[in-house]
């Protein structure tokens, strides 16, 4: 699992029927210190996060299951908001 | 999942059997900024997506066997959508 920011979201309309209703978020990867780190991505979202908040999110075959039982074609899913982070 | 480019199309007579009607399309990533990123990859279509659209594509292989509807499917790579828009704000 990884943190990252939500920069946006992606809209489609023509797409695999277990991805509708589900929203697609613009995912940069960060730093401990909220610095951007490595390739954006398009992650599913099942908390319900929105544009700006920072987030964390699994990659993966298990970025299917916050989804159970559908089974969404997803290699990436938001899984959590994070509230606050503390690091030494 | 990445946001692509169709670049092309592939066409193989002899195949894994598991992948006999599938159609395979050339994508190429993008960057938020629409440069092409990274070596363009080979990715199975499920949405009727064409060349010159731009799309979402997975890159998990359990993903992209469900996406094509075949368990134990040997691909790693599947079109899932074909993107409208992509809003983002910096």
């Amino acid at each position: 699992m990884q943190v990252a920011r939500v920069m946006g979201e992606v809209v489609s309309t023509i797409k695999d029927a277990n991805l509708v209703g589900v929203n697609l978020l613009v995912l940069q990867p960060l730093t401990l210190s909220g610095d951007p780190a490595g390739k954006t991505l398009v992650a599913l979202d099942s908390v319900g996060a929105g544009v700006g908040e920072r987030v964390f999110f699994v990659r993966g075959r298990e970025a299917a299951f916050p989804f159970y039982p559908s089974e969404p074609p997803t290699d990436a899913s938001v899984i959590g908001i994070v509230d606050r982070m503390d690091a030494e | 999942m990445q946001i692509c480019r169709v670049v092309g199309t592939v066409v193989a007579t002899q195949k894994n059997p598991k992948l006999e009607g599938a159609k395979l399309l050339l994508v190429q990533p993008l960057t938020l900024d629409d440069e092409p990123r990274g070596v363009t990859m080979l990715a199975i279509d499920s949405v009727g997506a064409g060349v010159g659209e731009k799309v979402l594509v997975v890159f998990e292989g359990k993903a992209a066997g469900d996406a094509l509807g075949r368990k134990a499917a040997a691909v790693d790579a599947a079109i899932v959508g074909i993107v409208d828009a992509v809003e983002v704000h910096p």
